[in-house]
């Protein structure tokens, strides 16, 4: 930034105003609405509290029944494991593929990023969960196209099937790459072009030019996309809820399914909070995982 | 060559990504024995019956009351968003204050924050003040700007607004709340919408919160309405949930129709620093 030409004296603001009038609101909201309800989540999740009795302290006796006695939360966080794994890496490298391929000098980026974009506006709405399940049901959209091509072809009930249901739902997520595709094209377009000019005199090919100059200078963006996506996936409802329940032998049983079931189907808050603290756990070991193991990768300009 | 093989795979993806939404579309003016009867997309003949039948809801209530109760929800909670999070974010932008790199990363690192551990610890605090089944457990926290994404986006614009203009408008014998209404705000038009947008967008779709506080029929928005549908619906009615879905999601898609230049410009502001 150039030399400002005004200075004030004060070194804290230019107004007289103090700033914190201004950050008024998100203060309280930030403790009443966030900070308050993650502490008390805390204090439930050593409590056996439900909506009816106020809960005493337990100690660790829900977390211990977590991990010695409760088989749907084992399942549930296999499933939620394999969800994460299927959706995640193939929503980064499609939105990542894509958003090269348009930062390419062609006609019609503009059509094409508008139309990429339209499921993730729809995407976690109850309407889109239903269109998917008349997609894949058994008489659904998909197997009456595949029908019409292969005559010999057999229905599969893509949702109520254990093997299909889980990749079903988490195409649905895959679906919505728009928003991760959004972000890489604008980190694209903030890469100098004279460095691919450079790269070409030294006779760099396309591959190379993606892996020493794109992938590094784009990291902090993948980085960034790679973590939020992933805290929003670790706590996936709708569509778990909508098209599945969570069924086909509890293959799609997410952990935001087994969370609402015990917290708000049960009424079991107490041991609803000390699952929701494992996941958050869970949650920040992955982050704090792919921060560590990314460090040597990203790049920052500064 | 090579550009056409782009073309045709990029083509092949948006077929594939949008024709579901087609297919549903043109599907709910089908009647039931033609939807997955035959393959071909349009109807034989357009019907408008399941719409007539969707639309009288459960019975007791009809989808209009439905649509007006998610208006009620979301308009006040994505106004509110919008102004306090800009607000908030002029705050953060352009004020020197102690602890303030402290602050800003508590700020973001809220972005991170999974709903899933709150949500119950909110539900009794909501319970205890009454606000259950009410749509307070939306639009209050917008009014505290407890989003930090937009008070992040919100931010980012701010940082591209040259600090010149405030420095002319302190020069004019500006305070800083004028500057901020008068002199910035203007320029923030688009940020603004864009903030109010995607919170409508999203307001509008949420099926988890509205799931956990909202618990009576009268007070359903339309995407607990539409879970009902499914529910009560009999396997021979698929169209009226199909025609209900599409109604829930027009005034998404139009509004992205609209604003799609805005909300495309917020949300790769996110990822650019400033």
């Amino acid at each position: 930034m150039t030399a400002q030409p005004i200075r004030t004296r004060s070194k804290w603001n230019r107004f007289k105003t103090p700033a914190y009038l201004y950050l008024m609101p998100w203060i309280i909201g930030f403790l009443m609405f966030q900070l308050y309800p993650l502490v008390m989540s805390l204090v439930y999740s050593f409590t056996d509290f439900t909506m009816l009795n106020k809960g005493g302290f337990v100690g660790l006796a829900n977390y211990i029944k977590i991990f010695t006695n409760d088989r749907l939360f084992i399942k549930s966080l296999r499933a939620t494991f394999m969800y994460v794994a299927i959706a995640l890496p193939l929503k980064m490298l499609l939105s990542l593929g894509i958003a090269g391929l348009l930062n390419q000098k062609l006609k019609c980026i503009e059509a094409f990023k508008v139309l990429y974009y339209l499921p993730s506006i729809l995407g976690g709405s109850v309407a889109v969960s239903i269109l998917w399940r008349f997609v894949f049901m058994k008489t659904g959209l998909l197997n009456t196209i595949i029908c019409a091509i292969f005559s010999g072809y057999s229905p599969v009930d893509w949702i109520g099937n254990p093997g299909t249901s889980l990749a079903t739902i988490s195409l649905l997520q895959v679906w919505q790459f728009g928003s991760s595709m959004v972000l890489f094209l604008a980190g694209l377009k903030q890469i100098p072009q004279d460095m691919y000019e450079a790269a070409d005199l030294d006779g760099a090919g396309p591959v190379k030019k993606f892996l020493k100059i794109t992938l590094p200078l784009l990291s902090p963006i993948v980085l960034f996309n790679v973590i939020m996506q992933m805290i929003q996936l670790f706590q996936d409802f709708t569509s778990a809820f909508v098209i599945t329940g969570g069924g086909a032998l509890k293959e799609t049983y997410l952990y935001g399914l087994m969370l609402y079931e015990n917290g708000f189907k049960y009424f079991k808050m107490g041991y609803a909070s000390a699952q929701s603290w494992v996941l958050f756990v869970i949650i920040i070991a992955f982050t704090i995982l792919i921060f560590k193991s990314s460090s040597d990768m990203v790049h920052y300009e500064d | 060559m090579k550009k056409a093989l782009i073309y045709a795979f990029l083509i092949l993806v948006a077929v594939l990504m949008i024709y579901p939404l087609i297919w549903l579309f043109f599907s709910s003016f089908k009647p039931n024995s033609e939807i997955f009867g035959s393959i071909s997309l349009l109807p034989k003949k357009w019907l408008l019956d399941s719409y007539t039948q969707g639309w009288q809801g459960s019975g007791q209530y009809g989808f209009d009351v439905f649509l007006l109760n998610t208006c009620k929800m979301v308009i006040p909670t994505a106004l509110l968003t919008m102004l306090s999070s800009a607000v908030v974010g002029y705050g953060f932008a352009r004020f020197e204050f102690p602890l303030k790199k402290m602050l800003t990363a508590l700020m973001i690192s809220t972005m991170m924050l999974p709903n899933t551990v709150l949500i119950i610890p909110r539900f009794i605090l909501f319970n205890d003040l009454g606000w259950n089944n009410t749509y307070l457990p939306f639009i209050i926290p917008a009014m505290f700007a407890c989003y930090p994404f937009f008070i992040y986006m919100m931010i980012q614009f701010f940082r591209g607004i040259p600090r010149d203009l405030d420095n002319a408008a302190r020069i004019d014998g500006c305070n800083s709340l004028q500057t901020l209404v008068l002199v910035l705000l203007p320029i923030m038009k688009p940020a603004m919408f864009s903030a109010f947008l995607f919170q409508f967008i999203w307001t509008w779709n949420d099926f988890f919160n509205v799931l956990v506080y909202i618990s009576s029929i009268r007070k359903y928005p339309v995407s607990l309405a539409l879970r009902m549908n499914l529910d009560s619906a009999s396997v021979i009615n698929w169209s009226t949930v199909l025609a209900m879905s599409v109604v829930c999601m027009v005034p998404c898609i139009l509004i992205y129709a609209v604003g799609q230049k805005y909300l495309i410009e917020g949300m790769a502001k996110q990822g650019i620093k400033g």
